[in-house]
């Protein structure tokens, strides 16, 4: 079995238990946790370069055959979501040095945020849908203990809807789990997608929908997203960027992972299905964040309209659209958590996450001003940022695929984006500074440095969008056949 | 024993999503159990009932005689027993927490709690932000 398969899961929960054991040695925690994140980004390109050189990667773990055992498996979806993974994991890491406070490092921030990393990996990586449950769950504990450390009122009012939300998903998620068990008599993903094929259409179908509700309110789509604007703005930023980047992604890859490899039988309801939850899921979003004045809540519900483009290149299921999907999830990662960092140095600066409360940052933090200006350029599409490319290529894969409607819709969101962005701009920046304001106060530089870094990434995405664009066609090519993936996982022969 | 089973669990799904749609968060906890409890009977019923037949294999033999017993929607609903516990437990120290810091736990007055003054017996002092 290939280790390089599990280490993105196993280096994650080791660093936790050392930094469990580290008690309260903060000092040792911080470095210890910066670079095994950091370390954990390498492994990642290992994998990746593994990936794309030799194919899917497979582990059965315990040495026990496929499908009676649980299989990790690296396809290039998986290799690209955990490299991206580790990149978040670096930024935020290195950011939080200076963003969380000692009193939530004490109530021991530092490991359970490699929990969470450990629960985003295996959830990436493994081939067993109740698997897939387990480290959700791990993600979603570690998720709902660092959303609420330090116990400050507005993060328990956040909290408890979040907490509630999520749990009622897992039970969906859970019941599934358990129905397509029992249509099959298996839990392995590769074995389903051979199986679900002979199980009676219509009940596949049903079950499908209870997948797309427990998934859907993982990535927050129309109708399932309230918790998410009701909660990310109240932990410290780095947590509440490293969830803006990485929870819904993980629900969004479940859901390309159930609807491209399993649930295929029924394209043409299931998809279509999905083609309308990515339309209301753009149109809310964006109309959401118009309404708001709070430079992260403004955020979070983009974080919604963006989910929709990629659910649309899900939803077109062509290989274009697909490639769509998968990047512009690596240029969403990068570009959201980054607004987020921003947000950040803008109330550490100038005091307040309100844009009615701070201003002047063009004139007294230009550096600041252009940090902002690339991931939001990137997030609306301007050319020839990230974003462009992003949108560029899911909305040509809406024109072939003749959903004239869906490329309108996905065209005037774009616009409002630009609006929202504006409004930040207009609000922070360009306005006048308010009265007995102190702009000019030194900013710690290890705020700027994962700033810059994640907008450098942002640009080189942007400049050199060639061997991304190649990397996430690649990892459609493979999305559209699932039988190279059956047969990674099962043994050649055996996928018809 | 399938279709019995699958009622009960549709009466305790029932039950549950009852609760969990009342305005009491300690109730919505406790529609959560029942919910919980639901869907581990539903994977039970799922992987069949064989009754008096445990998955033993006698000696001599490397697979079972006849039909048994399914053994893997127990390992499966031992798993989420685990996971549902430290869920349930998590959400009661969430739930208290919550009364302690805003004064109630009904769900719509959460929010408008957040402009009011701290309760005077609210616990330790809020983590700075």
């Amino acid at each position: 079995m290939s280790w390089l398969v599990v280490a993105p899961v196993v280096l994650p929960l080791a660093t936790a238990a050392a930094l469990f054991l580290l008690g309260w040695r903060l000092e040792a925690q911080r470095r210890l946790s910066t670079a095994a994140a950091a370390s954990g980004l390498v492994v990642a390109g290992f994998l990746l370069a593994r990936v794309s050189a030799e194919g899917i990667q497979v582990a059965q773990l315990g040495g026990w055959a496929a499908p009676f055992g649980i299989s990790f498996v690296a396809d290039h979806l998986a290799a690209i979501m955990v490299v991206i993974s580790g990149l978040m994991a670096t930024a935020v890491a290195v950011y939080a040095l200076r963003d969380i406070d000692e009193g939530r490092e004490r109530l021991g921030y530092h490991p359970v945020f490699h929990l969470l990393l450990a629960g985003i990996n295996g959830a990436f990586l493994t081939g067993d849908l109740f698997n897939l449950y387990v480290w959700f769950e791990v993600l979603l504990i570690a998720s709902f203990v660092l959303l609420t450390l330090g116990s400050g009122r507005e993060q328990l009012v956040g909290g408890v809807k979040y907490v509630a939300v999520n749990l009622v998903s897992s039970l969906v998620f859970l019941a599934a789990v358990g129905l397509v068990y029992g249509l099959t008599g298996t839990l392995n993903m590769a074995d389903l997608a051979l199986r679900l094929p002979q199980a009676p259409g219509g009940l596949v179908v049903t079950i499908s929908m209870l997948f797309l509700v427990a998934f859907g309110i993982k990535a927050a789509v129309f109708p399932l997203f309230f918790w998410l604007p009701a909660s990310y703005h109240t932990p410290p930023v780095a947590i509440s960027a490293i969830f803006a980047g990485m929870l819904t992604k993980v629900g969004l890859y479940a859901l390309i992972r159930a609807f491209t490899l399993l649930f295929v039988g029924d394209v043409a309801t299931t998809h279509t299905v999905l083609l309308w939850v990515a339309g209301f899921t753009m149109v809310t979003g964006v109309l959401g964040a118009a309404a708001q004045n709070e430079f992260r809540k403004i955020l979070s519900f983009h974080i919604i309209s963006q989910i929709g483009y990629m659910v649309l290149g899900l939803a077109l299921y062509t290989p274009l659209a697909l490639a769509g999907a998968v990047f512009y999830l690596v240029h969403h990662i990068v570009v959201k958590a980054n607004l987020f960092l921003v947000a950040g140095i803008v109330r550490y600066v100038g005091g307040s996450f309100e844009l009615d409360r701070v201003g002047g940052l063009y004139r007294y933090r230009p550096l600041l001003a252009v940090l902002f200006l690339v991931p939001a350029f990137s997030l609306a599409g301007f050319p020839p940022l990230s974003g462009f490319w992003a949108k560029l290529v899911v909305i040509q894969a809406g024109l072939e695929a003749g959903s004239f409607a869906v490329v309108a819709v996905a065209l005037a969101v774009g616009l409002l984006t630009i609006y929202s962005m504006t409004k930040i701009w207009q609000g922070a920046f360009w306005s006048a500074a308010p009265a007995g304001a102190d702009l000019r106060g030194p900013v710690p530089r290890l705020l700027y440095a994962p700033v810059i870094g994640l907008a450098v990434v942002t640009l080189v995405i942007g400049f050199w969008s060639g061997p991304f664009i190649a990397l996430a066609e690649a990892a459609a090519a493979e999305l559209l056949d699932p039988s190279r993936y059956i047969e990674a996982v099962l043994g050649t022969g055996v996928a018809r | 024993m399938e279709v019995p089973l699958a009622i009960v669990v549709g009466v305790v799904v029932a039950g549950g999503l009852y609760l969990v749609l009342q305005r009491n968060l300690l109730r919505f906890v406790f529609g959560l159990i029942l919910l919980s409890g639901g869907v581990n009977l539903l994977i039970f019923t799922a992987g069949r009932v064989t009754r008096g037949a445990p998955p033993l294999i006698p000696g001599g033999l490397t697979v079972p005689a006849g039909a048994v017993a399914n053994a893997l929607p127990q390992a499966l609903i031992l798993t989420a027993i685990v996971i549902g516990f430290g869920l349930t437990a998590f959400a009661m120290v969430l739930l208290l927490r919550a009364y302690e810091r805003l004064g109630t736990v009904a769900t719509d007055e959460l929010g408008d709690r957040l402009g009011e003054p701290r309760p005077a017996d609210s616990g330790d002092e809020e983590a700075p932000a």
